[in-house]
């Protein structure tokens, strides 16, 4: 019980992060390794905002908006340029853009890695079982989260014009879609919720370093593969699975040491039987 | 104020070396049928892309209303009123036939609200929304498409794929509509159908159509001018039966 509340926390966490992946891939068909690297923006955003004002409310609502706007940023000055550009010149600025925010953020907070007091909001035991209230609130806001982003893609103008810019840029150009202010969004949107994802990371390892976005970025890149890439339910998908496997391989002793090998092994298994992913949309070539 | 909706002076373009459309005038009236026809490869599916933004012309320039739209984006162009359909349809495959129009109506000044008003689902948001849809239905109804609107694009047959590429473009508000081969693969009676449905939207909806059109009868039924290009140049030009008899275009068309 404990290990599946665990799993399914970690993996609403992935969910979130995955979501920036997918939907940018889907959009702007673009691999956004900088990704990973918000969750480390908004870690250490929370962090300066906790010190400086102790209250934890400000500090995640500043985390919010500095990460908002630094995907904006990121898209206008890095990405934006290259539209049109070959993928490969825009996956190596993405990683280019990765290796700045990591070495910024080095060159102000130094490379040890600080610890963060987040308020603790104790245990509480349900069925028998001790759950941590954050492992809850985690499990709740990420799903309210993921929640009110499918009806929001699904039920709103801005939504319908995201997915008609994935189908098809060039129509829905002429259509009169602003397909770069429709890219804007899609980054904001990625990196707010980057940025919940960062602070919900912290409660469960209350330590950050510059590097801290790495491996969760890549673990919820190869969810969103998992799921399907470009496809938002499979982003959720592949996150909560790949979240679950990692909590019970972890809890497992004798297979303990291998639950990186093991994700990154279904992985390779996924991309063999179904390269699509579990929910990707099979794109037919009409002949 | 003169009567003419579209005019293009000396439109032209290079690619490269070659000359692919060369001084091509049009004179689009309010409320003109219009056809541009020619050979395969004669530059009129280029034309289509110069006006829409999708090709900049290298000679020229082109006006809506008096307003010069020449360097203007796609989107832009669109916005100023002229919209179109695609040689090979390009329609959003994997959404609902409604989604498609809705997708097209959500620039307009009369249907656009934030996306914050979207996220949080305020009152605009309820009210918008439902003005949409039926506005969307409205026009799906023209083209006897309201039964099918929540089906997948990709489901319909390909003469219904057709109708609703010309209801998606009509969904942006045109003041100028281009049809690039509105009637191919269709059989005669989805042709004969067509020719009402664009007769109906002209009035309707008050527009000017500038259709490309390899089906004769369709266009001589249905245009009240014609261009006739040949190999990126103007080959005949005025009234469609005068100039579709032309010695030079009966030559052009069938060789000799």
């Amino acid at each position: 019980m404990i290990i599946i509340a665990d799993g399914l926390s970690l993996g609403a966490i992935y969910a979130l992060i995955a979501l920036g992946y997918t939907m940018v891939y889907g959009i702007a068909k673009m691999l956004n390794f900088a990704h990973g690297d918000i969750i480390m923006v908004g870690a250490y955003v929370i962090l300066t905002t906790l010190q400086m004002t102790g209250n934890p409310y400000i500090a995640i609502a500043a985390s919010i908006v500095v990460c908002t706007v630094a995907g904006i940023v990121i898209e206008r000055l890095a990405y934006k340029p290259l539209r049109g550009a070959s993928p490969l010149a825009v996956l190596i600025t993405a990683i280019g853009v990765s290796f700045l925010l990591q070495s910024v953020a080095q060159l102000i907070y130094g490379s040890k890695s600080q610890a963060i007091a987040l308020p603790d909001f104790g245990k509480i035991t349900i069925a028998g079982n001790h759950i941590a209230v954050s492992t809850l609130i985690t499990l709740i806001v990420g799903g309210i989260i993921m929640a009110g982003l499918t009806v929001f893609v699904k039920k709103t103008s801005t939504g319908r014009a995201m997915q008609a810019v994935s189908e098809d840029r060039g129509a829905a150009l002429l259509m009169g879609v602003n397909v770069n202010r429709i890219i804007m969004i899609t980054f904001a949107i990625g990196s707010a919720l980057a940025a919940f994802a960062s602070l919900f990371y912290l409660m469960q390892i209350p330590s950050i370093t510059p590097t801290l976005g790495s491996m969760p970025g890549i673990k919820a890149f190869t969810a969103a593969v998992i799921g399907g890439i470009g496809s938002i339910p499979g982003a959720m998908l592949g996150g909560v699975l790949l979240g679950l496997i990692e909590k019970v391989c972890l809890s497992i002793p004798a297979i303990s040491p291998y639950t990186t090998a093991i994700e990154f092994g279904l992985l390779i298994i996924i991309l063999l039987v179904k390269p699509i992913g579990i929910l990707g949309k099979q794109r037919r070539e009409k002949v | 104020m003169s009567d003419l909706v579209l005019e293009t002076k000396n439109l032209g373009i290079t690619f490269g070396g070659l000359k692919a459309v060369q001084d091509v005038n049009l004179k689009v009236k309010k409320n003109e049928l219009y056809g541009l026809v020619g050979p395969n490869g004669a530059g009129k599916t280029t034309v289509f892309n110069m006006l829409t933004g999708v090709y900049q012309p290298t000679t020229g320039t082109f006006y809506l209303d008096g307003e010069e739209l020449k360097g203007k984006s796609q989107e832009q162009i669109n916005h100023k009123g002229i919209a179109r359909t695609f040689q090979n349809i390009r329609l959003f495959n994997n959404m609902s036939v409604i989604r498609n129009v809705l997708v097209a109506l959500h620039n307009q000044p009369e249907f656009k609200y934030s996306p914050f008003a979207g996220m949080f689902h305020t009152p605009k948001y309820y009210d918008t929304e439902v003005r949409m849809r039926d506005k969307a239905k409205e026009i799906l109804r023209v083209f006897g498409l309201e039964k099918e609107r929540n089906n997948l694009a990709c489901n319909l047959s390909y003469g219904t794929q057709r109708k609703l590429e010309i209801a998606r473009a009509l969904a942006t508000n045109p003041k100028l509509l281009l049809l690039d081969e509105p009637a191919a693969g269709m059989n005669p009676n989805e042709t004969a159908e067509l020719m009402e449905i664009v007769r109906f939207i002209r009035d309707e909806f008050n527009l000017s159509v500038l259709l490309i059109e390899h089906d004769m009868r369709f266009v001589s039924g249905l245009c009240d001018e014609v261009t006739v290009l040949n190999f990126g140049t103007t080959l005949a030009q005025g009234d469609t039966k005068t100039a579709l008899n032309d010695p030079e275009v009966i030559k052009a068309y069938i060789g000799g």
